[in-house]
């Protein structure tokens, strides 16, 4: 099983040779490769995997989170990267505890990531530390809570 | 109100000016704010402010079953339902496993390429009517009344279509629809000359377009922009090139691009797509079989015929099942990406094995383009943020969700 998972990505392969700790776990899964990594080994491995000559990922697409209320780790933090040169996805995964989950910000590596990480700042509370401008986007600033939580009503507070 | 950095002009210090753009500003297309800071007519720094139009469709997702999600859809990006449709539909069938026949599959490339007609369209009438050029908007949306006609036929509705459904269409189309088609794609290519004409060598529209809004090669894939705009700055990323889906690869077509990364790039490219999407609605109209079913088969999934409901029933209590609570699909995550008009759209779909999806996410591509409006205005004079923010197409339901 592990060899297989070594061969099929390049990524992974070539992650496992030069970070070995960075890997927590590979999940393949309906054609899409996830790997999910150790909270303070993010930006390392976003700076390797975009600048890697035999990889280059430099096309961030999207930031998406997931609350999985009330398991514990609570919040997934998913990075969508495409490799316009080979022609890849890859899928990162961090996961955070539900007492102030925070993470690094990957602006540094991808300047897209400033819009998607104020969004799941917004909507799911989570903090992004060395963002330049960690500010709500689509609610309003004075607003209280974070919507997309799972333990925040489809009705609101009211 | 964002910054106080003081310039130094012959007459003393003075402040820089901050100047509102919107919500309500015409040029806007929608509830678009931006915070401009000027020295003179020069922007020194554009803050756009979003979220006026948020109305939660991500968290209202989270409340629905699958099916009744694709409504949904419509109203992100209410300029291109049927590729939202599509986008959402190719998520949930990779996350069930489903295989949609080809028949429906070629339909979809279909109706999806003509969304994209009539999504530029619409962007070049309202890209030209923003820089004074008001017979363009005129004559683009009579085209692109032709083709809601051919929605409208096809689906019952003009705009809020849902006609993708998980599994394939909702509806067999209706006899001589692909005639309607022929009509419209034999009178476009000349209508796209006729604008064509008034614009690609018109002396102000290329004084308003050409050098405006430049975006490099490489910022643009450090901005994440992807679409039209990547491709006007030299870079061929085409979501159905790069990761074919639907039959895509057995469509032929090019992909457009330009390398000056201006808006002038812009418009060449998205007439050039105009174009290219012509081609591939007339490869499709041959491609379609007459007969053949237009939804795969997988009970408790898909809905049975009208007719094995109403003869069997097995199909009778699955149609009560589906529409009632809904199915579930097995627990997992998919992320999938389609080429919208404005660029990737992508859908990240978490189950959680309930009937209703525990977390979806769509990446909007306005959104992501959007983040690059700075980028293109700073540095430049206020009249040209108009063409800058038109160039971007964005629409304002898919930036705010």
């Amino acid at each position: 099983m592990e060899s297989q998972e070594l061969d099929k990505n390049p990524a992974v392969r070539k992650l496992r040779d030069s970070m070995p700790r960075a890997i927590a776990e590979v999940i393949e899964s309906k054609g899409e490769t996830t790997i999910v990594v150790p909270a303070d080994e993010l930006l390392r491995i976003s700076e390797y995997l975009a600048t890697d000559p035999a990889l280059l990922f430099s096309f961030l697409s999207d930031i998406s989170a997931v609350d999985r209320f009330p398991l514990e780790p609570r919040f997934e933090v998913n990075y969508h990267l495409v490799s316009l040169e080979k022609q890849v996805r890859l899928r990162l995964k961090v996961r955070l505890p539900g007492r102030d989950p925070a993470v690094h910000s990957v602006t540094p590596v991808w300047p897209t990531a400033n819009w998607h990480e104020r969004e799941t700042f917004d909507l799911f509370g989570i903090r992004f530390d060395g963002h330049p401008d960690l500010r709500r986007i689509l609610m309003p600033d004075e607003w209280e809570g974070y919507p997309l939580r799972k333990d925040y009503p489809v009705t609101g507070f009211r | 109100m964002t910054t106080t950095t003081t310039i130094e002009t012959p007459v003393g210090p003075a402040q820089p000016m901050v100047l509102n753009m919107g919500p309500q500003h015409p040029s806007t297309h929608g509830v678009l704010r931006v915070i401009l800071e000027l020295d003179g007519e020069i922007v020194l720094k554009a803050d756009p402010v979003i979220g006026y139009l948020h109305t939660g469709i991500e968290k209202s997702c989270e409340d629905k079953t699958y099916s009744q999600c694709i409504t949904l859809t419509d109203r992100i990006d209410y300029l291109a339902p049927l590729s939202n449709n599509l986008g959402f539909c190719l998520a949930a069938e990779k996350l069930i496993g489903i295989e949609v026949p080809k028949r429906a599959q070629y339909i979809r490339v279909l109706l999806t390429e003509l969304t994209r007609i009539t999504s530029h369209l619409v962007w070049l009438g309202t890209h030209a009517i923003d820089l004074g050029a008001m017979s363009v908007f005129l004559y683009s949306f009579r085209e692109r009344e032709e083709i809601m006609k051919i929605y409208e036929y096809v689906s019952g509705q003009r705009m809020m279509t849902s006609y993708f459904r998980i599994g394939g269409l909702a509806l067999e189309p209706p006899p001589g629809w692909l005639d309607r088609v022929q009509r419209v794609v034999d009178s476009l290519p000349g209508h796209v000359d006729e604008y064509e004409d008034l614009l690609t060598q018109n002396r102000i529209w290329i004084g308003r377009t050409k050098g405006v809004g430049y975006l490099s090669a490489q910022d643009a894939i450090a901005m994440g922009v992807s679409g039209p705009l990547l491709r006007a700055s030299g870079v061929a990323y085409d979501v159905r090139r790069a990761f074919p889906y639907s039959s895509y690869d057995e469509f032929d077509f090019n992909i457009q691009t330009q390398t000056a990364g201006d808006s002038y790039a812009r418009y060449q490219v998205r007439v050039a797509e105009i174009r290219e999407s012509i081609k591939i609605v007339r490869q499709a109209m041959e491609k379609i079989p007459t007969e053949g079913p237009f939804r795969a088969e997988m009970p408790g999934i898909i809905p049975p015929s009208r007719e094995e409901m109403k003869t069997s029933i097995e199909g009778l209590i699955y149609h009560f099942k589906i529409f009632t609570e809904g199915f579930a699909p097995p627990p997992g995550e998919v992320y999938q990406a389609i080429e919208s008009p404005r660029g990737e759209l992508g859908v990240f779909m978490v189950s959680d094995g309930s009937a209703k999806p525990y977390r979806v996410k769509f990446r909007a591509p306005s959104f992501v383009n959007l983040q690059s409006l700075p980028k293109l205005c700073e540095g430049r004079l206020l009249a040209d943020v108009v063409a800058c923010i038109g160039t971007t197409d964005i629409v304002l339901g898919e930036v705010d969700r």
